[in-house]
């Protein structure tokens, strides 16, 4: 198993390095750049900052420059737009407000999914049944930026209950969980449901049954790991999606969050940023997919590694 | 120029308009016990370094957190700032100002007249590479250009500390609307020590010193922006507001539907929601005119379609476009036809007679699809053309309306989006035929505006060169009167249309029912927290 992780970690490294090459070389070719104002700098000016930010290098030179920056001293380099932030200190506002809200909704996802979805299974055909279904297919439809605007007008105008965007304190996390959460929650809900019923058709659940065991202990004992498999595949990226940041969620709510410093540093070419948020979001993909798969080997004893 | 601002500014060269700034509460008024003020940003300032910033939101932050030489009242008339008064030298080029011994950082330093000449010299020099380091070189500060080119040493600047509280700037020519010039944000001191010591970071909440009535206390990108009033300002007295804050919102329904649940206490409305709004909270609703114009650039230089060189074609597609379905239909909000790039609003400016602002729609038609037939086009050989706009609902209903407005005169646009850097990159590469474009003025005076149309001018996209044109411009920096030569430069716009005006922009917003101070009467909409207030319900 060690070697196992140690193999993967390894790889994890040429394909990070790959995911920074080919960003950095994507985004110096988009159109516009980071100094690109609505009235040209002069050339002496443009020059100055060119080289301020080591812009003016060869495209190679400033992709080693920049890895070897995150390597010797984990400096990801200074916002170009946002001039008295560094990189760090921009991901230090945002992903801990993210993380919060991510992991929140992943619970709340999970949890509730899942008991969905299992109970849907077990009565199947019957009106819980039904209505489970009904609120997942009813909760994938609502697509998130749907949703936000649905429940600032219910809670926040109608109702004055909650507050419709910030992030001052917990009764502020409520709505931004509910809006990511739901579509989540539905797919887990359906995922899991389908593969409890086929699960609670098998030779294993049937012998449990024979046995005489209660209903609780067919599900949770011996019908459950199984038909989780499916659903934890589904978890690893859902996870990195969810902390890593929703744009719908941070643009309604206005948390501050990573989501929209990301598509900010897209739109205002503010490469730093920009690669800063990427490798974050990359490493955090690599990790969980790893996460997942020792996963498998805890849940399903067919896997080995 | 307009006798008021005349009045204006000699009133200010002998110190009599010294009187009422800061809040003005009436005494039968009762204020609220809560003063606190929260407004709508769009989205994150990216600078609040007074040098560095180049949008109006951040210029709104930084009246509250700095002070510059002269502010502006409700009226848009010069008021004093850190200057109490100013003398002009006879030939008009040399400005003297004097500045208030009370004035103080918020580190309880003196604010003096050198703070201010190494703002100036920082705005201009190539090293902090600010945007607006032109701006210098519009107010003619003598060797601004010059600086700004890296001809010459900052130091070279023609503005020096003559004392701790006389400022001396000299200008390159007489230059009517000076003094006006000195409420925009790039000329507000800042605090030399600070920004030596903590350098790009200066600007910080935990390093930002000030001169403003409100001091910065809370920046969260992407979030908000907090200011507290501040004690040491020389008319903290008078100054009622105890916080402001500016909430991010990058929604503008989203906001509208804060601002209703009483999160806000101002919000812009959104195009087209204006009556609605109007008709359910008349004492809240709002329309001003405001000091921006919106139009649609030709592309008239050497990389642009054939078909755009020609004068002929440029008209009939000016002519082409219905503004009263843009602003009646479209907008709705109080905005107004264009038929001058100038805001007809602007102080000092009367909009000369324009051929086709007097024509009705179907006369504007006929003569498009006559001038159109004459250079060769029309229905059975229609014209096609890009029209280029950056990501936004209002820009591409309004694109949507320009393309069904001039398709019956057998010009076929064809809508490109981009996003806002790649549509400034296409047009500053001139790679467009037709692109939306809109200026907001930097102070309350045609000049701003007409400037930018100057085939010298760094805003000049569309490549119109014309020698009447520049001469006109030219001649209106020093003349005493300069409302001919504007109304000339306007009627070369319509007669060569290298800019198709759209429409003239209103202030359209939702303001609570107990906030007073906001300045209405203010085309330029500058508002100061430390001038507003709340009453009690």
């Amino acid at each position: 198993m060690l070697t196992y992780i140690l193999k993967r970690l390894a790889v994890a490294i040429p394909t990070l390095l790959l995911l920074i090459v080919v960003s950095f070389v994507l985004m110096h070719s988009a159109p516009g750049g980071p100094f690109t104002a609505e009235r040209e700098l002069p050339p002496e000016v443009l020059a100055n900052l060119n080289a301020k930010y080591g812009l003016d290098a060869p495209l190679w030179r400033q992709v080693l420059n920049y890895v070897w920056g995150i390597v010797a001293h984990f400096d990801f380099g200074p916002s170009f737009v946002y001039k008295d932030r560094s990189v760090n200190e921009i991901i230090a506002q945002g992903f801990p407000i993210t993380l919060t809200y991510g992991c929140l909704s992943f619970l709340v996802a999970v949890t509730v999914g899942v008991s969905l979805g299992i109970a849907a299974a077990i009565r199947q055909n019957s009106w819980l049944d039904y209505a489970a279904v009904g609120v997942s297919i009813g909760a994938q439809v609502l697509p998130n930026f749907v949703m936000a605007p649905i429940l600032v007008l219910v809670f926040t105008l109608w109702l004055g209950w909650l507050p419709g965007g910030g992030w001052q304190g917990p009764e502020y996390w409520i709505l931004p969980v509910v809006a990511l959460s739901t579509s989540f929650m539905a797919s887990i809900a359906r995922i899991t449901r389908s593969s409890m019923l086929e699960v609670l058709t098998q030779n294993h659940v049937r012998t449990a049954r024979a046995k005489g065991l209660p209903e609780r202990r067919v599900i949770l004992g011996h019908a459950l790991k199984p038909a989780l498999l499916p659903v934890i595949s589904y978890l690893g990226p859902a996870f990195v999606g969810m902390i890593t940041g929703s744009v719908v969620v941070d643009i309604y709510f206005s948390t501050g969050g990573i989501g929209k410093a990301f598509v900010d540093s897209a739109l205002n070419r503010d490469y730093a940023v920009m690669m800063g948020v990427t490798i974050l979001m990359g490493a955090l993909t690599i990790l969980f997919n790893l996460v997942v798969d020792i996963l498998y080997g805890w849940i399903d004893p067919k896997i080995r590694y | 120029m307009t006798s008021k601002l005349h009045i204006a500014v000699s009133a200010l060269a002998l110190g009599v308009a010294a009187g009422a700034h800061a809040a003005d509460v009436p005494d039968d008024v009762t204020l609220a016990e809560n003063q606190a003020y929260t407004f709508w940003l769009l989205d994150g300032i990216p600078s609040l370094d007074p040098q560095i910033n180049t949008t109006v939101e951040g210029s709104d932050v930084l009246r509250n957190l700095f002070e510059g030489l002269y502010n502006e009242d409700g009226q848009g008339a010069l008021v004093p700032g850190v200057a109490t008064e100013h003398t002009v030298s006879d030939d008009e080029r040399t400005y003297t100002f004097i500045l208030r011994e009370d004035a103080v950082w918020s580190n309880g330093e003196p604010v003096t007249a050198a703070d201010f000449v190494y703002a100036w010299r920082r705005l201009v020099d190539p090293a902090t590479a600010s945007e607006y380091a032109w701006y210098m070189e519009l107010m003619q500060v003598e060797n601004a250009a010059a600086v700004v080119a890296g001809e010459m040493a900052p130091e070279e600047l023609g503005v020096r500390a003559v004392d701790d509280h006389t400022l001396e700037v000299t200008i390159e020519n007489p230059l009517p609307y000076f003094p006006q010039m000195l409420v925009h944000a790039s000329t507000f001191p800042v605090p030399q020590a600070v920004i030596e010591e903590h350098g790009d970071r200066w600007t910080r909440p935990e390093n930002m010193v000030g001169n403003g009535a409100y001091t910065l206390t809370d920046r969260v990108i992407g979030e908000r922006v907090v200011m507290e009033k501040s004690d040491t300002y020389w008319d903290a007295e008078n100054t009622v507001l105890t916080e402001l804050t500016g909430l991010i919102i990058n929604d503008t329904n989203q906001a509208l539907t804060r601002y209703l649940a009483g999160e806000l206490d101002r919000v812009d409305i959104p195009p087209g929601q204006y009556p609605r709004l109007a008709e359910e909270y008349p004492d809240q609703a709002i329309s001003v005119p405001e000091n921006c114009s919106y139009t649609y650039i030709m592309n008239v230089g050497e990389s642009g379609p054939e078909a755009l060189k020609d004068p002929r074609v440029r008209k009939a597609l000016s002519y082409g476009i219905d503004r009263d379905i843009i602003v009646d239909r479209i907008l709705q909000g109080g905005q107004t036809s264009a038929y001058t790039w100038t805001h007809t609003s602007v102080a000092g400016f009367g909009a000369p007679e324009i051929d086709y602002a007097e024509w009705s729609q179907q006369e504007r038609m006929e003569r498009a699809a006559e001038l159109l037939a004459e250079a060769g086009y029309g229905p059975d050989n229609p014209l096609e053309l890009r029209l280029q706009y950056n990501t936004d609902e209002a820009h591409k209903r309004l694109a949507i309306a320009a393309s069904q407005m001039l398709k019956p005169l057998g010009v076929n646009l064809i809508l490109d989006n981009y996003e806002w850097k790649v549509h400034l990159s296409r047009m500053q590469n001139q790679e467009f035929d037709m692109a939306r474009y809109a200026w907001c003025g930097d102070y309350n005076e045609a000049s701003t505006f007409l400037n930018l149309f100057a085939s010298y001018s760094g805003h000049n996209n569309g490549e119109f060169f014309n020698d009447a044109y520049d001469a006109a411009i030219e001649e209106s920096k020093t003349a005493q009167d300069p409302l001919p030569l504007y109304q000339e430069a306007e009627t070369i716009l319509a007669e060569e249309m290298p800019i198709i005006p759209v429409y003239h922009y209103a202030q359209v917003f939702m303001l609570e029912e107990d906030m007073r101070g906001w300045p209405m009467e203010n085309v330029q909409q500058t508002w100061y927290g430390k001038d507003m207030y709340r009453v009690a319900e």
